[in-house]
């Protein structure tokens, strides 16, 4: 393989354990030795950082190009308002932009007749990175207030370096910002848990990620032997199940604090083993 | 001088759609003559985004120099005050022909900031 | 008419489940599920659709390959990186196909495609529906795999709950939130007139927390906070409650572990409906003092 695989861990609900198994996921690959790049990209809500601890050594701001016009130039055509598809140019007596509802197509600069709008970036967020130990941790941090998280989170995967294993932890849900996380990506890993809540946003993801193209697995968080729907459900969609987490009070204490598990229950070393074993036959 | 009323309906007999943004009529009406004409805001009523803003665009197309509705939001405040358009205020769904005489009696206020965080960034 | 708003920052953490005690003990609410990308209320409530429409928002372009000369240029003007080459065909040239899920549906290489080869049609991005349950109407929607969460179905299904309270004279909207602090949250949050925060006392829970009480207090919001789960870590439910009320927010209440939430799920049962139980009696008592905190705010009428 020329780059190392890239793997987006995601989960159709949230909550269901997607940061606990990627944070482990890396400390246990970083542990035996190989070079490992953990991107958050849950920019609405990073959570990662709380258990890798890195040390952040920059913060850049991330931004989208937005229109600026040049009153002076400008003949108050119109032409920049009328292909604006987010109506972010209202055409008053000259064009005024709304900077916050432009998603940064250019549509706008290309139309002009008389070159008169240029573009300047809009801050939405910050991208920081540093060292957690041995892993290179980076991770978007959404600007409150700010609606718009995709770019952010192309921001931070462009920080990608192919020759690390990459783990991106993916926001929840199946709408455009995970979709932003997993494009690309060669592996998803969904994390769900045995309830019917779980069972039924774990249908959504997989009738989401299928038709893309892209290969995943099952990871049964909080397994419970009394109910194996997931399991079921698994088997009838040929979906692998990559591995079964059982529920245990003392994981949920000890993430409850911030901590890895591998101190208080080292038998989750194993279970990342294994679950690696199992990511890595299919890649 | 010629002012829009927000309206649910093409008639100034009907209640006043309380949304500037997302109103489904506007209605032309000269404050002298009496003479009034519905124009479609149904587009907008559909936008994903922005709909205040291109709300405002419309009335300052259509050449009104006030708008009399419920409700205006941040961007569509700033976009009607580029335009030099007055926003006057009713506090509730009144027909559009009690709004009008209670603009030209000089009862009703007249915005001078955003009252609607607007239905979402 | 009241508009009571349910959300979480962080996923997962027992919201869903909160909100469907709330509607069994509200009686007479309208339930409004905004939850859109993940929505599950309905698995509790089991609602007959009665009325059913389906959602377009924005467009899509598509490349007509009949018409498309192979250029390159709407690739090379994308900056969403929906458009790439994916083979060549009989005579060679590029064959270039468009992503829908990284579509941003802005138009730019429709309205520059020398060959004038690519449509722009309205986009489909799911459905909503109004339906009935035995704790009163409910509004729910389903966004289609992928689409973009736009807010705007969120904002959609919430003004269609408001106006079903109107029509049937109920004087309280029951809304349950999606997670995160971006744009479906708010347009779930927006001139509603309180919100409950669900949140766990971990160190992501106490995190989220802090970003979802900055969203509240930017759009001027009474917020409320329930701990869920809170003797997993007690000294950290100590920390959330005063963190929220250093922001401002009133804590109404903690809500104990225990596996009588997911046993109600399976049974698709809320919790105070699944029989007594202490886990029952902590929900009945948040939701009694969340109602008791918005008493001074119930009479702005909820826009």
């Amino acid at each position: 393989m020329s780059s190392s695989p890239s793997i987006a861990i995601a989960s159709g609900k949230g909550g269901t354990g997607k940061t606990t198994v990627a944070v482990h996921l890396a400390a246990w690959l970083a542990g035996r030795g190989h070079e490992i790049q953990y991107l958050d990209c849950d920019v609405e809500e990073p959570n990662g950082h709380l258990f890798l601890k890195p040390e952040i050594k920059a913060a850049e701001p991330a931004a989208i190009p937005v229109p600026v016009v040049d009153m002076n130039r400008c003949t108050a055509c119109g032409k920049c308002a009328a292909v604006c598809e987010f109506n972010a140019i209202a055409m008053l007596k000259k064009p005024m932009v709304f900077p916050e509802l432009c998603h940064g197509c250019g549509a706008c600069t290309l139309v002009c007749p008389v070159d008169a709008i240029r573009e300047e970036p809009r801050d939405i967020g910050t991208v920081e990175t540093g060292l957690a130990g041995p892993i290179r941790f980076a991770q978007g941090r959404l600007n409150v207030g700010e609606p718009m998280s995709p770019p952010l989170i192309r921001a931070v995967k462009i920080r990608r370096d192919p020759a690390a294993i990459a783990l991106f932890d993916s926001p929840p849900g199946t709408s455009c910002p995970v979709i932003a996380t997993v494009r690309a990506a060669d592996f998803i890993v969904l994390v769900t848990e045995p309830s019917p809540f779980g069972l039924h946003d774990l249908t959504l993801a997989v009738e989401t990620f299928r038709p893309m193209g892209l290969p995943f697995g099952v990871v049964v968080n909080r397994a419970d032997p009394a109910d194996e729907r997931v399991q079921d459900f698994c088997r009838q969609q040929e979906i692998p199940v990559l591995a079964e987490l059982p529920d245990d009070r003392r994981v949920a204490e000890t993430y409850a604090r911030g901590e890895l598990l591998f101190d208080r229950l080292p038998e989750w070393r194993d279970r990342m083993a294994a679950l690696w074993a199992r990511i890595e036959e299919r890649l | 001088m010629k002012v829009v009323i927000t309206s649910s309906s093409q008639t100034l007999a009907e209640p006043i759609d309380m949304h500037f943004g997302r109103a489904k009529y506007f209605i032309l009406a000269d404050t002298e003559t009496g003479h009034a004409t519905a124009h479609d805001n149904a587009q907008n009523l559909h936008a994903a985004q922005g709909a205040g803003i291109q709300s405002a665009e419309t009335v300052a197309k259509l050449g009104a120099e006030a708008v009399i509705t419920g409700s205006v939001g941040p961007k569509a405040f700033r976009a009607l005050q580029a335009a030099g358009v007055k926003i006057a205020l009713v506090e509730s769904a009144c027909p559009g022909t009690e709004a009008l005489r209670r603009f030209k009696d000089g009862e009703l206020p007249v915005l001078d900031s955003p009252n609607s965080e607007g239905h979402w960034v | 008419m009241k508009e009571l708003v349910v959300i979480s920052g962080k996923g997962g953490t027992g919201k869903t489940s909160l909100t469907a005690s709330f509607a069994a003990l509200a009686r007479k609410a309208v339930l409004a599920d905004c939850d859109v990308d993940a929505a599950d209320l309905h698995l509790i409530l089991q609602p007959e659709v009665r009325r059913r429409e389906s959602f377009v928002s924005g467009r899509e372009a598509v490349i007509r390959e009949a018409d498309c000369a192979g250029c390159g240029r709407c690739a090379a003007l994308c900056r969403f990186e929906a458009i790439s080459a994916v083979a060549r065909d009989s005579d060679g040239a590029r064959v270039f196909r468009i992503d829908s899920a990284a579509c941003e549906g802005c138009g730019v290489c429709t309205w520059n495609c020398p060959a004038k080869a690519i449509d722009f049609p309205e986009r489909t991005c799911g459905e909503w529906f109004v339906s009935a349950t035995r704790h009163g109407p409910m509004v729910h929607a389903r966004l289609a795999p992928g689409a973009e969460n736009s807010g705007k179905l969120v904002a959609l299904v919430r003004e269609q709950a408001r106006e079903t309270a109107r029509q049937s004279k109920r004087d309280l909207v029951l809304v349950d939130g999606p997670p995160g602090t971006g744009c479906p949250v708010i347009a779930a949050v927006t001139n509603a007139n309180a919100i409950l925060v669900v949140t766990e006392p971990t160190v992501s829970g106490f995190h989220d927390l802090s970003r979802v009480l900055q969203l509240a207090a930017h759009f001027r919001i009474p917020a409320a906070v329930c701990v869920n789960k809170w003797d997993i870590h007690p000294d950290m439910a100590d920390r959330i409650e005063d963190q929220a009320r250093s922001a401002g927010a009133v804590p109404v209440g903690r809500v104990r572990y225990g596996p009588e939430a997911t046993d109600a799920q399976r049974r698709k049962l809320a919790v105070v409906e699944a029989g007594n139980s202490p886990l029952a009696d902590d929900i009945r008592v948040v939701w009694q003092n969340w109602l008791d905190s918005t008493a001074e705010s119930g009479e702005k009428e909820s826009r």
